[in-house]
């Protein structure tokens, strides 16, 4: 949209670097489910302002604010891909974050923003403390992430059973609701904190060094041990940094009803923070990549779960509409699929002779 | 001890490639290789690392295309589409890794594929009696069918791998390495088997590195170097030496008429920059002496196999040493890790340069600058402007084509990725540099260019351990030479002019034969 400029060649140029990125497909598809809900109401984009408050309001506000925890679990997990590993974990670990502030507040009682805080404090302790479990689990004891993740996964989830005694407790807290519910320069407060943590974590592996150590880690680490990077420490620490950031997201998805539902809270999350992160371009074989794409990503799945729900698709079919969707961005990205669009837009003869050499 | 030759060469050859040529793209891996075969024989395939064995393996099972030659097997001419149709007219082959399934029985593992049926699907007792019967003629009676293959021995495994490949019936057994990871009784037990299977008529071939074992079980050789047949000779009549100079070349003398004019320095007075006593793994290579003086080159000269890259291993700290004193600068040290060995101003440069050298994903830049961010620390990034500088400089100074930083690594040539891989090295400003095998599989020029940085940096006072397979290239580099063999150092000398590559290969022929 923003490529239709008054240069011609500048667009252009826009338009080619855009279509070198991974995630240029979820990028289409996102404009596309949007176009589907536009077919159904004209005025579907239309965000209007409360005049006595300044909050904006419409669905795209809301698919902003529903973008937030799949946006936090999405980024955290694409660090954990890069490396070669998985984290089945988040959904549980935002459970347990989830009880941990619901039940503090609850006992508690009061509240004060000192609670809120002690609150959220509390939750993110016990997130990277089961993160350091799963980062010390793959490093040092060499267990495979899929299997100690998916232990950490069913432990968590008892975990936060335990802390709530099996109920879903509720609490009562205005500036803990705040995060969920507040606004920030008209914006939904989560996105803001979702939008500010993504920038810091940005700014941390793409300006230090962390980015090109996972990435060497993750595309082959027989060569980037013998290259004098240590693993264990940058693994614990992408654990840790998935398992907080699920903290985070389970602040974001209790806060907003101000309820734990234990059986409920962050399931099948990580499905949501995997899909984001494949459509967003990482390789589930590790090595490269993209928290920009794990983002649009994000943003991709929020969308597709609004239009599900808008498009008024029976509750039923909706996995299966979803599945279908992700399949088909997958597929479009897959290299095979792309070479064979490449195939056909350069001269046959010349790619026969690329493929009989590779 | 030499095997007592049956008389094959009466009979005609049961295997026969003629002018097989084999072309990938840019390398002629074969070029009009002869190859025969006869029943009731061991015929060993001989050469350095990339002469071509495993392709004449491969051609012969129909794994590659042959683009000339003909191949009669049994006095007709075949052309084979894939292992599975060569073990169809016989050809079984044995890789170095034994391909078996860990998790199933001995039975199960030798009998895959060809389980006896019975009315209700596989009967299982029948089959575990016939793994048995196969077994009972390789002379591995005792071996329990039932028995997960998890639970015995590498060396059972590879007899199991042999038994599984006989199940067949096979007239052609070919074994590629199948000693590379066997301890001395072990391979006594696998050649007793060998032994078994040619009395029985199966013709046999068989691919080592370790000249001892070819002279203890081979009847004929046939020599391959840089794709090419080089000849084929009965056992007997080959002495060691001449062996060596053909695998690795004739020109040997040649080359050394280039000279050397290292090895004059005297180092011996000065006290070594890097010192080890008797450093060793156990599995990997005996202990071992070494020193290596500031501006010295010290050669590490032996056969693929003879420990020359483990060695390389253990003073990086790639792999923990379990015995050994190392003094670096006077001062007691321990390198027990390459992070270690970096913090101590070691570097190694791999002979494994895909698997752990290059991160292909990455770009020259990225590849190039890794190490040294590495010791940095991940908080303390290089700027760019660094990073550009170290990009600039070594990708001029060792010549690196196409100059282009933002590149990835894996669409660079071989040569190329090696210089990148250098420049890694070199950026850390190493005290002590080990290069393992940095001019293998490049073309001459970058060899030489190569050749000749690394006879500036010692120049320069680097400390220099250098490994290759190409005696000559050590003869002309190195001012010290470790001889090594079968895992162990067998000889040390010092360069001169009276030094030739010949007089590395006397050292191992001789060595070997005492044995």
């Amino acid at each position: 949209m923003s490529a239709s400029g008054t240069r011609p060649s500048a667009a252009v140029q826009f338009v080619t670097r855009l279509f070198h990125q991974p995630y240029v497909w979820a990028i289409v598809a996102l404009l596309l489910l949007l176009v589907v809900n536009l077919t159904k109401n004209p005025a579907y984009l239309g965000v209007s302002v409360n005049a006595a408050t300044g909050n904006l309001s419409g669905n795209v506000i809301d698919i902003l604010r529903a973008s937030a925890p799949i946006m936090m679990i999405a980024v955290g997990m694409t660090l954990v891909i890069a490396t070669r590993g998985i984290d089945l974990s988040v959904g549980s670990v935002m459970a347990v974050a989830g009880a941990v502030s619901m039940e503090f507040m609850n006992t508690t009682g009061t509240g004060s923003f000192g609670t809120a805080a002690v609150a959220v404090l509390l939750a993110l302790g016990i997130s990277a403390l089961l993160g350091t479990l799963n980062g010390i689990l793959v490093s040092i004891v060499g267990l495979q992430p899929f299997i100690t993740t998916l232990v950490m996964m069913l432990a968590g989830r008892g975990l936060a059973k335990v802390i709530t005694s099996g109920q879903n407790t509720s609490a009562t807290n205005e500036p803990f609701r705040w995060i969920a519910n507040g606004t920030v320069l008209g914006f939904p407060v989560v996105f803001v904190i979702a939008v500010l943590i993504v920038a810091i974590l940005a700014v941390l592996v793409r300006r230090t060094a962390l980015g090109l150590m996972i990435e060497s880690i993750g595309i082959n680490p027989k060569a980037a041990r013998m290259a004098g990077i240590r693993p264990v420490g940058i693994l614990i620490s992408v654990y840790i940094v998935s398992a907080v950031l699920a903290g985070v997201a389970g602040i974001f998805s209790t806060a907003s009803v101000m309820t734990v539902e234990v059986s409920k809270t962050g399931m099948t999350a990580e499905m949501d923070a995997i899909l984001a992160v494949v459509i967003g371009g990482t390789s589930l074989a590790g090595g490269k990549f993209s928290l920009t794409g794990s983002v649009i990503g994000a943003l991709l799945i929020a969308t597709l779960d609004k239009t599900i729900v808008y498009m008024s698709i029976p509750s039923s079919a909706t996995p299966a509409f979803k599945a279908v969707v992700i399949v088909i961005i997958c597929l479009l990205q897959s290299p095979r699929v792309r070479s064979m669009f490449n195939r056909r837009k350069t001269r046959v003869t010349s790619t026969r002779k690329e493929a009989v050499s590779a | 001890m030499a095997a007592t030759a049956p008389a094959a060469t009466a009979t005609a050859p049961i295997v026969e490639m003629e002018n097989i040529s084999i072309e990938f793209p840019g390398v002629k891996a074969l070029q009009n290789v002869n190859f025969r075969l006869f029943p009731g024989e061991v015929h060993t395939l001989m050469g350095e690392n990339g002469a071509g064995k495993s392709t004449l393996i491969k051609a012969l099972t129909g794994v590659y295309k042959i683009d000339s030659g003909t191949i009669t097997v049994a006095g007709g001419a075949r052309r084979f589409t894939g292992t599975a149709d060569a073990q169809s007219a016989g050809i079984s082959t044995v890789y170095q890794e034994v391909n078996l399934c860990d998790n199933l029985t001995v039975g199960e593992n030798v009998m895959l594929g060809h389980e006896v049926h019975g009315p209700f699907g596989i009967n299982w007792r029948k089959t575990h009696q016939a793994a048995h019967e196969a077994l009972e003629r390789l002379g591995l009676g005792d071996l329990d069918p039932r028995q997960p293959l998890s639970t015995i021995s590498l060396a059972l495994q590879q007899l199991v791998a042999i038994s599984r490949a006989m199940v067949t019936d096979s007239t052609v057994l070919i074994l590629d390495e199948p000693t590379s990871s066997l301890d001395a009784n072990e391979v006594e037990g696998l050649f007793t088997v060998i032994r078994r299977l040619r009395d029985q008529g199966v013709a046999i071939l068989f691919v080592s590195h370790f000249l001892d074992q070819v002279y203890a079980i081979s009847d004929r050789l046939t020599v391959l170097r840089n794709g090419e047949f080089v000849g084929e000779h009965l056992t007997r009549e080959l002495s060691r030496s001449h062996l060596i100079s053909l695998m690795i070349g004739k020109d040997v003398d040649s080359l050394n008429s280039l000279g050397s004019n290292r090895g004059r320095t005297a180092f011996a007075e000065a006290a070594p920059y890097y010192s080890a006593k008797s450093l060793g793994r156990k599995g990997s290579i005996e202990p071992v002496d070494i020193d290596v003086h500031a501006g010295e080159v010290v050669g590490l000269a032996g056969l693929l196999g003879s420990g020359r890259t483990e060695l390389g291993r253990l003073i990086y700290g790639a792999d923990r040493a379990d015995s050994g004193e190392v003094t670096i600068d006077g001062a007691a040290a321990q390198v027990h890790s390459p992070v270690a060995g970096l913090a101590r101003g070691i570097a190694f440069s791999t002979e494994n340069r895909r698997d752990e050298g290059i991160i292909g994903d990455l770009t020259v830049r990225e590849n190039l600058i890794l190490a040294v961010q590495a010791r940095r620390g991940w908080a303390r990034p290089l700027s760019r402007r660094e990073q550009n500088e170290i990009c600039a400089k070594y990708l001029v100074e060792l010549n690196v084509r196409p100059a282009d930083p933002e590149r990835a690594i894996r669409n660079l040539s071989g040569g190329n990725q090696q210089k990148v891989l250098l420049g890694r090295w070199l950026a850390t400003n190493p005290e002590l540099l080990i290069l393992d095998e940095p001019t293998r599989g490049i073309d001459v020029g970058a060899k030489a260019e190569i050749q000749e940085t690394i006879a500036a940096l010692a120049e320069g006072g680097m400390s220099v351990v250098f490994i290759s397979s190409e005696l000559e290239e050590v003869v002309r580099l190195s001012e010290r030479i470790i001889v090594l063999k079968d895992h162990r150092k067998i000889g040390e000398i010092s360069n001169g002019p009276s030094v030739t590559a010949d007089t590395i290969v006397d050292i191992i022929a001789t060595e070997g034969s005492s044995e």
